[in-house]
């Protein structure tokens, strides 16, 4: 459904992807990694249409991403960017209810729809009795939850997050993954974020982009990407793989990162 | 908003009353509805309601373009005279001052001056063709600057006689002002061209790519708002001079208020802004009767210590 062909992306002197051609596909959980400026932001703003490739293509169903309306765009694509601005005007119900602007039918007020869809969401993400709130007197974590609840309401069919789970708490985590399984298995979304924590990507993750800052890219099942070897050089730090209880995780290795190149 | 169509009224009904011949409410009204021939007809038809007008759509214009340029540049300290639109205008009518024009010849030549002013910043600011905000703010600030250099200049060259009326004009003073309807005509249309675009603007004031993410046609909807903001600019500055504070304050009295949704901000501050300038104006002709000072003067006597009020208010709500 999201499908992306022979994409390049360059900084003024570095390749950080080059020649990328993947097709996502619904009900797959994407993983994408890598280490800090290796791209994996910036193709996540790609795929969302929201910066143009250096070159290649993003296809949407048959439709080259970039002729498509916006504001059909985000009735299929909802983003969740890693950073925006904490000046809100409003409440938290003002700003859940953003996430319904591309479906509003009138730009005078939000039907009924819109307001239960928001106070479902709101509710989902345990800020029920925020709704009134103002946005900018919410901590960070609850501020993490408002956006999450805001694209919720936004109903799309494709999920790009980046760092989806940044300032929340361990409950809040799980909930926030465990939303988005439930909309690419039940829902036939497709989710791809942007993940840190190597142990929540192998056990909700379905699928893995490693960005390795130079070009060059691992893409592929568990299996065959989540090994000890190529994580260790993409991090550039030593992974020990454990078996916890049949689960495999991996624990950074106790070398000190000093006289490391880094 | 009610409250603030009642203040508004109430201001126009002061402001057609008050002056240096006071006249009753009760005379005014019949004044207003059956119209004599007696003088009391003759001062609200011809003179009063003129400036009232004149005051009203001055006020609310820069209120307009006060809304739309905070949201452009996201930043709540924009202007509408950041620009050098107003700076642009004004060296126009300066100029047509200067060479002793007429009242029309001087509004051709601010006219000229603004779309000078607003080709160059935009020519400038705009030129690697995508809307950076700082980059547009910055040639702004520059070319105002710059404008201002050359309006120092005809102000130092000007003769004894001409130069009360400039700094009148800098000022901001509507005792020149003509025939506002024009004016009130290009308010109502700017009204009803932005306020469908109120939505967009709730979602801009996030930042553009959030705005972008969720469905907003971000680029074409700048250029309408700012080309917007330019027109009321423009508007304004034509009927009253450039009357200071009324667009960097306005909008962040009607939010005080409790109109932060731009659906609701921009009707509130278009009445807050039209209701203060003409309350402004009003004292500033009937108070020290006959004597007439410039409504600048008044626009920062009074709101400042309005809205240093509003937020003494609200620190104490901020603080339960």
């Amino acid at each position: 459904m999201l499908r992306i062909e022979r994409l390049r992306i360059a900084y003024p002197g570095r390749t950080l992807v080059d020649g990328l051609s993947i097709d996502f596909r619904p009900g797959q959980i994407w993983a994408m990694l890598g280490r800090n400026g290796s791209g994996k932001s910036t193709l996540l703003q790609v795929l969302a249409a929201l910066r143009p490739p250096d070159s290649g293509m993003v296809w949407l169903k048959d439709a080259p991403i970039a002729t498509l309306p916006r504001r059909a765009l985000a009735r299929s694509i909802g983003v969740l960017l890693q950073d925006e601005s904490r000046e809100f005007w409003g409440s938290v119900r003002d700003y859940v209810l953003l996430g319904r602007y591309p479906h509003a039918r009138s730009p005078f007020g939000w039907g009924a729809e819109d307001e239960e869809v928001a106070e479902k969401e709101i509710a989902a993400m345990h800020l029920g009795g925020f709704g009134g709130r103002a946005f900018v007197s919410l901590s960070g974590g609850e501020r993490q939850r408002a956006r999450a609840a805001a694209l919720f309401a936004q109903r799309p069919v494709i999920y790009l997050l980046d760092e989806p789970l940044q300032h929340l708490d361990l409950p809040h985590q799980i909930a926030v993954l465990e939303r988005l399984v439930t909309e690419a298995r039940d829902g036939g979304g497709i989710v791809v974020m942007v993940l840190h924590d190597l142990n929540f990507a192998a056990r909700y993750c379905s699928d893995f982009l490693l960005l390795y800052g130079d070009g060059r890219v691992s893409v592929g099942p568990a299996e065959e990407v989540l090994t000890a070897e190529k994580l260790g050089e993409l991090y550039g730090f030593p992974l020990i793989p454990v078996d916890a209880g049949g689960e495999r995780v991996f624990l950074p290795g106790k070398q000190s990162i000093k006289g490391r190149h880094v | 908003m009610s409250v603030l169509l009642l203040l508004a009224v109430t201001s126009i009904g002061a402001g057609l009353a008050a002056g240096s011949v006071p006249i009753a409410f009760g005379k005014l009204y019949a004044a207003l509805v059956q119209p004599g021939n007696d003088a009391i007809s003759d001062i609200v038809w011809k003179i009063r309601l003129p400036r009232v007008l004149a005051a009203f759509t001055c006020g609310s214009l820069l209120a307009l373009a006060g809304v739309l340029m905070q949201v452009l540049l996201r930043n709540p300290l924009a202007d509408p005279y950041v620009f050098g639109i107003s700076g642009g205008a004004a060296l126009g009518v300066m100029l047509g001052m200067l060479f002793g024009l007429g009242a029309i010849a001087q509004s051709g030549f601010g006219l000229a001056g603004a779309m000078l002013a607003s080709v160059l910043v935009f020519g400038l600011g705009l030129r690697a063709g995508n809307w950076n905000p700082y980059r547009l703010l910055l040639t702004g600030v520059v070319v105002a600057a710059g404008l201002n250099a050359l309006l120092s200049l005809i102000l130092v060259l000007a003769p004894q006689t001409a130069i009360k009326g400039m700094l009148y004009w800098l000022m901001g003073d509507l005792g020149y002002a003509g025939n506002a309807m024009p004016a009130f005509v290009v308010l109502l249309v700017l009204v009803v061209v932005v306020l469908p675009f109120a939505p967009a603007m709730n979602l801009l004031a996030l930042g553009r790519m959030k705005a972008q993410s969720l469905g907003v046609a971000v680029s074409g909807i700048e250029y309408l708002l700012f080309g917007a903001a330019a027109v009321a600019v423009v508007s304004a500055v034509l009927i009253g001079g450039t009357v200071g504070f009324v667009g960097l304050i306005v909008p962040h009295l009607a939010r005080l208020i409790g109109f932060k949704d731009h659906r609701w901000l921009i009707p509130g501050a278009v009445l807050v802004g039209g209701g203060f300038l003409t309350i402004a104006d009003t004292l500033a002709r009937s108070v020290w009767a006959p004597l007439q000072f410039p409504v600048g003067v008044l626009t920062a006597l009074l709101g400042v210590p309005i809205l240093l009020l509003l937020l003494a208010g609200r620190n104490k709500d901020a603080a339960h």
